[in-house]
């Protein structure tokens, strides 16, 4: 019991970084059909402007939660600009023309910035910084045969907090009115006055935010970086917004807890090889036989 | 043109095929004395090279489908093949003659199993467009990977070593040559119209009478059976397989000599293929210069680059005669009827 439930605790960790990606592909998907291949690598980018600021700032020097605020805000921030500058610089000049060019193109970008990720950081893993001390014994929470890394529980919370805030600006906000509209039809927005191209890039900073973000926490849990690091997380995340109907962005939430869970159970009860093939298995059963997802039905609300 | 005419110019261009395999074949007993080893080498993986993006390129460029799993489908066909020679007796890989028959038998099977493959992974482009494909196949991919990598008996994460050395250059070339005519023969008899009908438009080739479900998937089981066949061919140049050498990289260094050269343009392919395999071989000695792997960084440049600005690769759709009429017209040459025509 307590193995299952430390698997659990696992898997809830993975699935809400899984679920900061998916929630950018989710967006983007939404808001223009597209696969941002390119998404995986925005996090990569995140952890490693995290790694960087902490070590230039010396944030590592007093870990704290203030620490790791700041490091995660100046990831947002720089992988916002990125996500910008891949919209701006590959994707608008493409809209209108046919999906298959896009597509290709948001594979070459993923490419560009996996290899000059290693032109510029160097292409063996790096450590990233302990922001974080835990106050309690050997870094670990047990309860009883339970144990469990007190990161990982601050990974949930601020994952929690970011996707509360997201839904915030997504049904609150004027621009998360504009997002909705613009999803739901660019002429139309457009005949309403919604700047549809303004909106289409504050759509993908938000979503590259987030997976700063992840980047950062991920770099939290397992300190251990590399600018490869983005491919299998970046397809296993948008395995998980297909899982939970993709251009639904609770939904992306669930499909990466659900598929966090999974893996944690595979890797825990069986063998930790088959933990990538099952997520791809699990992508081609639902494609094949529920393709809208968990959540996608037509009723639903898309961003 | 009357039907015998029609005849003898097919002929004439069958012709034109035998002769490259025959000089192939010539060539092969003297092309090692005359380039040094490593441009043989390159020279090896061109020609796979040019098996890979001619198949690849019946799938994503003739027929729309956009496949991201090529390098699985190589991969059962290495793994096919080696796993064959593996279990005869020695003299199957030693003996001159029954050795190259073995291998012309190993071939065949490896490329069947790569179409069956190529079928199951064919059968959920039935339901399946644009994106959504390319993401499964790339799973599907991804998939046969971990099982070999999960497979003991063919070496799992290990490797499999000391596969017999096959692949000669006339083999390699034969595959090639053979790949290009089969697909070229295909795209330009009925059956290759449908397989651009259903590039173009689904609903419309279904309406016109063309089964569309049944032609995504020959494309896919055709593509994979060239495919498998270059896996073999692959595994008994490099001696050597391991599952790693068929991740998704390898599948999108395919997609990019094909949409360099051109979705929809058997020429594009080859000519992509070369330029890129040797492309690669210079950007390795500019490696050893800088320190830094530009390879990558250049090819997907290219491929952004491309997009934006080129969208249908170098060739386009167009294929050799028609870029050769082109030439000539560009540069003055004129048939005779033409000048009469200008005359007046």
């Amino acid at each position: 019991m307590t193995e299952f439930l430390q698997h659990l605790v696992n898997g809830l960790s993975l699935g809400s970084i899984y679920a900061l990606i998916a929630i950018g592909y989710t967006m983007v998907f939404g808001i223009l059909q597209l696969i941002n291949f390119a998404h995986g690598e925005v996090y990569m980018v995140g952890a490693f402007i995290g790694m960087y600021s902490s070590v230039y700032l010396k944030l590592a020097e007093n870990p704290s939660i203030g620490s790791l605020l700041i490091a995660m805000t100046l990831a947002m921030v720089g992988c916002a600009i990125v996500g910008f500058l891949i919209e701006k610089l590959a994707y608008r000049p493409l809209r209108g023309s046919p999906r298959i060019n896009v597509l290709i193109t948001a594979v070459g970008v993923s490419l560009f910035l996996q290899y000059s990720g290693q032109l510029v950081f160097g292409s063996s893993p790096q450590f990233f910084p302990e922001l974080y001390k835990s106050s309690a014994e050997g870094g670990i929470w047990s309860f009883g045969e339970l144990k469990i890394n007190p990161l990982q529980t601050i990974v949930l919370g601020i994952s929690v907090c970011l996707m509360i805030a997201l839904q915030f600006i997504i049904f609150k906000t004027r621009l998360g009115r504009a997002m909705r509209a613009v999803s739901f039809s660019h002429d139309n927005a457009s005949l309403m006055g919604i700047p549809t191209n303004r909106v289409i890039s504050y759509t993908f900073m938000l979503g590259s935010a987030l997976a700063g973000a992840a980047g950062v926490l991920v770099g939290l849990v397992y300190p251990k970086i590399e600018p490869l690091m983005g491919v299998m997380p970046g397809l296993k995340a948008f395995i998980a917004a297909v899982l939970g109907g993709i251009g639904n962005v609770v939904g992306a939430v669930v499909g990466a807890l659900v598929l966090g869970l999974a893996e944690a159970l595979v890797v825990g009860y069986w063998a930790p090889t088959f933990r990538d093939a099952l997520a791809f298995i699990l992508m081609i059963l639902i494609l094949l036989y529920k393709p809208t997802g968990l959540f996608g039905t037509k009723r639903t609300e898309k961003v | 043109m009357d039907l015998s005419l029609q005849k003898t110019a097919r002929l004439k261009s069958f012709g034109g095929w035998g002769a490259a395999v025959a000089a192939i074949w010539i060539l092969n007993f003297f092309i090692q004395d005359i380039v040094d080893p490593y441009v043989f080498s390159v020279i090896m993986y061109a020609g796979i090279n040019i098996t890979l993006a001619v198949s690849l390129n019946l799938i994503n460029g003739f027929t729309g489908q956009f496949s991201m799993g090529h390098a699985g489908f190589m991969s059962v066909g290495g793994y096919i093949s080696a796993f064959i020679f593996m279990n005869l007796p020695p003299e199957f890989s030693h003996d001159p003659i029954l050795s190259q028959f073995t291998f012309v038998g190993a071939l065949i099977v490896a490329g069947l199993g790569a179409a069956l493959i190529g079928y199951i992974v064919g059968l959920p482009s039935l339901r399946l467009r644009g994106d959504y494909l390319a993401i499964v196949t790339l799973g599907f991919g991804e998939i046969i990977r971990v099982i070999i990598l999960n497979v003991d008996a063919i070496g799992g994460a290990r490797g499999l070593p000391s596969i017999p050395q096959l692949s000669s250059f006339a083999w390699v070339y034969t595959v090639a040559v053979v790949t290009t005519f089969t697909i070229w023969q295909l795209i330009k008899s009925s059956q290759g119209r449908a397989f651009m009908s259903v590039r173009e438009d689904e609903i419309a080739a279904e309406s016109m009478g063309v089964d569309t479900t049944k032609t995504k998937v020959q494309a896919f089981v055709i593509g994979a059976f060239f495919a498998g066949i270059a896996g073999a061919l692959f595994g008994h140049y490099l001696r050597y397989l391991n599952p790693q050498t068929f991740d998704f990289n390898r599948s999108f260094e395919i997609i990019i000599i094909v949409v360099l050269g051109g979705m929809g343009s058997i020429t594009g392919s080859i000519f992509s293929a070369v330029l890129l395999t040797a492309l690669k071989e210079v950007l390795r000695d500019l490696k050893e210069y800088t320190g830094v792997d530009l390879r990558m960084i250049i090819y997907s440049l290219l491929l952004i680059v491309f997009m934006l600005t080129r969208p249908n690769g170098i060739f386009g759709t167009r294929e050799l005669p028609e870029i050769i009429s082109d030439l000539k017209k560009k540069f003055g040459y004129r048939k005779k009827s033409d000048k009469v025509g200008s005359k007046s």
